[in-house]
């Protein structure tokens, strides 16, 4: 980027900065897709808080990298920087579109931390130094987070070979017409390769536990004649009403929690590398087992997104048939998740299994339409992949017509006015809509603060322009409230549901163009949907090949946790679990 | 009033408590009425969409009803018609799979040659994702899901690992697993066939009139002419014919006192069946 100088003036006045900034802005990339501002790295901090304060940008959305080693496309031919920070900012209070910012660093180059600006960067920050080993200056916690400490590389490198390694990209040449396949038993690398990062020791290794060290332990000096003392404890891997295999690093004083700290990875499988393998559309069946209860909509987004970068068109009966299909497992994922706050209240099973009983209905559909309960795998490129069956329609009518709504009633007699509900509810895990925005939280935990912010209608994707619905919110921020609002939302779901079912026109289901073959123009993309849990968005890199260079999920659990802690401090163990229970995990999209 | 909230969920919890006590009170219980009753205590269950409440399926000696788009884990498809296996060793499904689980031996013939067939086909059925893409982009039909899922084993090398004989299936089967989708299938490759066959006899005429016209000038020209030869089109069905027999004599299992032979024939026999009762809880969920 020769003539970068040259061009600063025209895009920092895109951008909306002063001249003052002017300088800080090289030039913008990838013109034809979507395009971003590449910032110098000294000055990311200025821009970021200027664009927060005087533009509004006020929620980090996406932070990821991505490592251009090999790259085979244009647009970077001359650019010597291997690795590439990526920064998606939306403005919660006008809506809209991103403003996407790069910041290129050499290998093994530090840049400033976004955490003093939006604190949400934090876990996002903490994965690229994991995947990456770019590090972050002045991040308050920078270890890994995904793997362990003993883990040799940087897995999301492009140089870095998984075990069993086979070849950059699939099709592997092995599997036809030779079929000479060799067994991964055959081949069990374990314990003859382990390696560990030089100078690490794995005798002499001991984890670090002290989140918050005892000297930072508040003292006691009233004179009681009962002293206690703060102690560590590891609630998990496990239990913590089983959402997952996830652990809760707390120190606490009696019942009360003084520090706590989300430990993950458990579940982490390198979904992004395997993405990189894949062709574009082999990762369709790999999304379903991101957020495994809500396959549909993470079909949908993925799709969304390579059909922005690859503009594909989409018939308009499959346009319906999506908004149906993510909003049915929107209900799903609601009463499973209300459910499942009671179950972590201590309401053992009963309103769980209550509150889960349509789902079964949901699900027998989504099984009739896509063959699979959970593992939908029903989006495609350009549409869906295939027609309703005979009798469908008339069954999802009846669901949402009459057995939803009924239900839903049903659930909200049985729990919303309980009494142990609230007294469990209200005021716990409290945290202003304020902290939950600037820590990068979406979906119904905002919504639950006051903050009526929703992409369905902020940033409207598929036809939801076309329904008549409302954005529920609650004004309290608290457990109570997040219990109430997945009920409100489900409600607001069955009316997008009645809508759609009744409107949907006859026709093509699935437009061309999107086989297996496909090669997405060389550009990058962000594109997102409201997911159950929040925002979910995939950030995809193009080089004009049959794979993706740069597949990325911005999952909704995994940054919703950037809160977990905030939101416990000072509460009791049990009221933890709750406050974990309420942001709504998967571990599936957690570790990735 | 404080309790009225608590109350009043109770009393859901008891509609629901009575509700359940009463049909299990009923000698046949909701779950069981339009059920498939198979003997033996055991039945194919499916839960009408308006029907309250939630049916517990007593499994394994109750099953769902699956619908027919369910996928498993793949199987070949064996034309019984033609007798000859669909698949044509073209490699597409093993290109498309996502996790690469599909691995294939084209077979070649005396020369070395490839042909369109395959020696091995094999599925690790532990990996396989039951996405169902092989499915989708198989351009002959030959690979379709299986309803089988009952398929616990104590080792999963090899024991998951399908080869083609354990993959194969007759189409019979298949059209029991997927009778819309079979039906739609058949239209379709029948037109297809017609087309096929229509332009082939355009080509066999035309080739005949070349060849009406040459002998009859070879016959001009000398009397003395060999035994007749046969038209191209004739050699091509007497080709087919063979091909058609060996592969009867294949799927018979060659010798007959042959252990595999008995096996696959079993193996037959067992898949009958089961499309036979597939096609009963067909017949069942149509409101037969
Ligand atoms: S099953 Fe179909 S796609 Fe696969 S090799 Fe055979 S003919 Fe080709
Ligand atoms: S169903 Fe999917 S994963 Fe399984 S063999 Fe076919 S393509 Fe591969």
């Amino acid at each position: 980027m020769t003539e970068a100088t040259a061009v600063a003036e025209a895009p920092a006045n895109d951008l909306g900065l002063e001249q003052d900034l002017a300088d800080a802005v090289l030039g913008t990339w990838a013109e034809d897709t979507e395009p971003a501002f590449v910032i110098a790295p000294d000055r990311i901090l200025d821009v970021l808080t200027r664009l927060r304060d005087a533009s509004g940008y006020d929620f980090l959305s996406n932070l990821t990298c991505v490592d251009y080693q090999g790259y085979g496309g244009k647009l970077r031919a001359d650019i010597d920087d291997r690795l590439e920070i990526v920064y998606n900012l939306y403005s919660t209070s006008r809506g809209g579109g991103s403003i996407a910012l790069h910041v290129r660093v050499p290998e093994d180059d530090t840049i400033p931390s976004a955490t003093s600006v939006y604190p949400g960067a934090n876990l996002q920050e903490r994965e690229v130094y994991d995947l990456y080993g770019v590090k972050f200056d002045g991040h308050p916690n920078l270890r890994r987070i995904l793997l362990w400490d003993g883990f040799n590389g940087h897995p999301m490198r492009k140089d870095w070979h998984e075990a069993y390694y086979e070849e950059d990209a699939k099709p592997f040449r092995s599997r036809h017409p030779q079929g000479e396949y060799a067994f991964q038993e055959d081949k069990l690398p374990w314990a003859k390769n382990t390696t560990y990062p030089a100078g690490w020791d794995p005798d002499s290794w001991e984890q670090a536990v002290a989140y918050v060290p005892v000297s930072q332990a508040p003292q006691h000096d009233d004179g009681a004649h009962l002293d206690t003392e703060s102690i560590v404890v590891n609630l998990g891997p496990h239990h913590p009403s089983t959402h997952g295999v996830f652990r809760m690093l707390t120190r606490v004083e009696g019942e009360t929690i003084l520090a706590l700290e989300p430990e993950m990875g458990y579940l982490h499988r390198n979904h992004e590398k395997i993405g990189e393998r894949n062709t574009w559309l082999m990762n369709m069946p790999f999304t379903d087992r991101l957020d495994y209860l809500n396959s549909m909509s993470n079909n949908w987004s993925y799709a969304l997104a390579v059909e922005k970068l690859a503009g594909i068109e989409v018939p308009e009966r499959a346009e319906y048939l999506r908004v149906i299909m993510a909003e049915f497992t929107r209900i799903v994922n609601h009463t499973w998740s209300i459910g499942f706050i009671l179950n972590d209240l201590g309401a053992l099973q009963t309103p769980a299994l209550y509150a889960i009983e349509e789902r079964e209905m949901i699900l027998d559909l989504f099984e009739a339409v896509s063959g699979a309960r959970m593992m939908c795998n029903y989006m495609r490129f350009g549409g869906v992949v295939r027609d309703l069956p005979e009798g469908w329609h008339g069954q999802a009518a009846y669901l949402a017509n009459e057995r939803l709504p009924r239900a839903l009633d049903e659930l909200d007699r049985m729990l919303t006015e309980n009494e142990i509900l609230r007294a469990r509810g209200r005021g716990v895990g409290y945290l202003s809509v304020e902290d939950l925005i600037s820590l990068s939280v979406s979906g119904p935990m905002i919504r639950a603060g006051g903050l009526a912010y929703d992409i369905r209608k902020a940033e409207p994707y598929g036809i939801y322009d076309r329904f008549d619905f409302d954005i529920p919110t609650l004004p309290n921020s608290d457990i109570y409230d997040r219990y109430y609002i997945r009920m409100l939302e489900a409600k607001e779901s069955v009316r997008i549901l009645q809508q759609a079912l009744r409107d949907m026109p006859e026709g093509e289901t699935l437009g061309g163009r999107g086989g297996y073959t496909l090669r997405a123009p060389e550009g990058q993309v962000y594109s997102r949907i409201e997911a159950p849990k929040g925002e979910l968005g995939f950030y995809l890199a193009s080089d004009g090949k049959t794979q993706p260079w740069r597949y990325h999920v911005r999952s909704p659990s995994y940054i919703n946790l950037n809160a977990l802690g905030p939101m416990s401090v000072g509460y009791k163990v049990a009221d933890a679990i709750v406050i974990l229970g309420a942001i709504d995990i998967v571990l599936g999209e957690v570790d990735r | 009033m404080f309790g009225t909230g608590l109350l009043k969920g109770l009393g859901v919890t008891l509609k629901h408590a009575l509700d359940t006590f009463e049909d299990d009170r009923e000698s046949v219980p909701d779950r069981y009425k339009g059920s498939l009753e198979l003997g033996n205590n055991r039945r194919i269950i499916q839960q009408p969409i308006d029907q309250e409440g939630l049916l517990t399926i007593q499994y394994p000696e109750e099953k769902r009803l699956l619908p027919e788009r369910f996928r498993y884990i793949p199987m070949l498809i064996w034309d019984s018609e033609k007798h000859e296996d669909r698949c044509t060793a073209c490699g597409i499904c093993a290109k498309v799979c996502p996790p690469q689980c599909i691995w294939i031996v084209r077979d070649s013939d005396e020369n070395g040659k490839p042909v369109t067939r395959c020696s091995e086909f094999y599925i690790d059925a532990a990996v396989c994702m039951s996405c169902s893409f092989c499915v989708e982009f198989c351009p002959f039909d030959a690979i379709k899901m299986n309803h089988d899922y009952e398929l616990a084993v104590y080792d999963r090398n090899p024991q998951l690992v399908y080869d083609m004989e354990e993959l194969t299936v007759p189409l019979e089967y298949y059209a029991a697993l997927w009778p819309t989708q079979y039906e739609e299938e058949q239209a379709r490759r029948k037109e297809e066939e017609e087309q096929k066959r229509k332009q082939e006899e355009e080509k066999a005429a035309k080739a005949a009139a070349r060849a009406a016209a040459k002998s009859a000038a070879a016959a001009d020209e000398s009397a003395t002419a060999a035994k007749p030869k046969r038209s191209a089109a004739e050699l091509q069905a007497l080709a087919k014919e063979r091909a058609a027999q060996r592969q009867a004599q294949a799927a018979d299992g060659g010798s007959s006192d042959d252990d595999a032979a008995t096996a696959k024939r079993a193996r037959m026999e067992e898949l009958k069946r089961k499309a036979q009762e597939r096609a009963r809880q067909r017949k069942l969920d149509a409101g037969e």
